[in-house]
């Protein structure tokens, strides 16, 4: 059991990278990069809003869908719990926990319902994970997405002062260094 | 591009609609919408055919729907009611997919739910199809989707010819050519865009630079996938500054885009 999660937690994390080999939260990856603090509290929103995404997702399936027999409604009932989820945790921080709120809050919304949430809630009921194992593939997975905005946002605070071809500014020189580092990435790939 | 940001002022034509969508805002070339499913799915022309066109028939029915049911909707729910009628057509497009083509099913798998979130439908039901009437918006759909699949389709070839040497499996390289499969692979996908933005890029400082208007070359969204439409959040990031903090309230629609506003930039 341990071994097992052991292995989710790596391969969803380093060798199956959300964005780098699955393109999913593509936008906020590219778009919340710019400087390496707000990439490492856009990666611990997502951090949060997808562990917990998963959790509340992976209880719905099994004792909603499933007991009712309306599992091919699970789109349109995970889209809109995790879009609710997203909008009651930040009322919830808001209230209860302000400087978690502080540091989180500005994301929050920009997740609602990013395609990486609803994605590892989907991806969850596909390879048939229980709930504890979607839990673990859900964290672990947005420790994956955390690792590389941090990276790109490293390496892009950098660039800012290399010159840079007039037309490559902006997107596409990000663009090409989030395919060399897909290229790094490629190489755990032997690590399982 | 001279009547860019009305859309009740455009012309109801239909064939008007199909031109606007496969070239004038065709929405992976001009307007940069929907990224992820443009890399994820694009390894193959015949993938990338596939997914246009199921995009296109989830567009056209939602826009159809949506522009039905306009004068219903209150505003205040009306994100959550668009996705509804998106999730609807999606679920119902998965299902048709799995059982009489389950190859496409199969190879495009976790990006046909996905279709919900992709920024093109949203975009099109808020910018488009809840202020028109019905056969325009329906026309609007096809064009887009038409727009969307050709994109998808000249990605996907260009991908396959370098990767594999082929373009909807036929052979086409001779021989001596070895196939650099880095191209079919994740990384190729980064670098395709890459290239297509740079152009995008040349082609938008060229025109400036003649003084025409350009603004909307790349205005879809880069942050959030589903706050987005065509204008809601344009040049937030091709912009000259701004902090993600300021630019992430622009996002935001509806009654309470000014609070996130004003909570965005009270706590920097």
């Amino acid at each position: 059991m341990v071994k097992e999660l052991l292995v989710i937690l790596i391969s969803s994390s380093l060798v199956n990278n959300v964005v780098l080999s699955q393109f999913l939260g593509l936008c906020p990856f590219l778009g919340v990069s710019k400087k390496t603090n707000t990439a490492a509290g856009m990666g611990a929103a997502v951090i949060f809003v997808i562990t917990l995404a998963s959790a509340v997702a992976g209880v719905i399936y099994k004792y909603v869908l499933e007991k009712l027999g309306i599992t091919y409604l699970q789109t349109i009932v995970f889209i809109l719990v995790i879009a609710a989820l997203v909008q009651f945790v930040e009322m919830f921080l808001k209230k209860f926990m302000p400087s978690l709120y502080q540091a989180l809050g500005v994301y929050l919304p920009l997740i609602t319902t990013n395609c990486a949430v609803l994605g590892i809630a989907l991806t969850n009921v596909q390879k048939k994970y229980g709930i504890l194992t979607g839990i673990v593939n859900g964290f672990a997975t947005a420790v994956g997405f955390t690792v590389s905005i941090v990276i790109l946002a490293g390496i892009r605070e950098k660039m800012e002062y290399n010159e840079i071809p007039e037309s490559f500014k902006g997107m596409p020189i990000v663009l090409v260094t989030a395919g060399l580092m897909a290229i790094a990435f490629c190489g755990f790939s032997g690590l399982l | 591009m001279s009547k860019n940001g009305k859309e009740g002022s455009y012309g109801g034509s239909s064939m008007e609609r199909l031109y606007n969508g496969l070239v004038k805002e065709n929405p992976t070339f001009v307007l940069m919408l929907g990224m992820c499913p443009t890399l994820a799915v694009t390894t193959s022309a015949m993938n990338g055919l596939g997914m246009g066109l199921t995009t296109m028939v989830v567009l056209a029915l939602s826009n159809m729907i949506i522009s039905l049911l306009r004068g219903i909707i209150p505003d205040k729910v009306r994100i959550p009611a668009f996705i509804v009628v998106i999730a609807s057509f999606v679920t119902m497009v998965e299902l048709l997919l799995e059982g009489f083509l389950p190859a496409l099913y199969d190879a495009l798998g976790l990006y046909i739910p996905l279709i919900v979130v992709n920024c093109i439908i949203l975009g099109r039901a808020e910018a488009y199809a809840s202020k028109n009437p019905v056969i325009p918006s329906l026309f609007d759909g096809i064009g887009m989707g038409l727009g969307f699949s050709f994109a998808l389709t000249c990605i996907g070839a260009v991908r396959e010819l370098i990767g594999a040497g082929e373009i909807f499996g036929l052979h086409i390289m001779p021989d001596s050519y070895v196939p650099c499969a880095i191209f079919i692979m994740a990384p190729g996908a980064f670098f395709v865009l890459a290239a297509l933005t740079a152009i995008q890029n040349k082609i938008r400082i060229n025109g400036e630079k003649k003084g025409r208007d350009m603004s909307k070359i790349q205005s879809g969204c880069n942050e959030d996938c589903m706050n987005c439409g065509e204008k809601g959040c344009s040049h937030r990031f091709y912009g000259a500054s701004g902090s993600p903090e300021k630019e992430s309230g622009n996002g935001r629609r509806g009654k309470n885009a000014q609070a996130v506003n004003a909570d965005g930039k009270g706590r920097e």
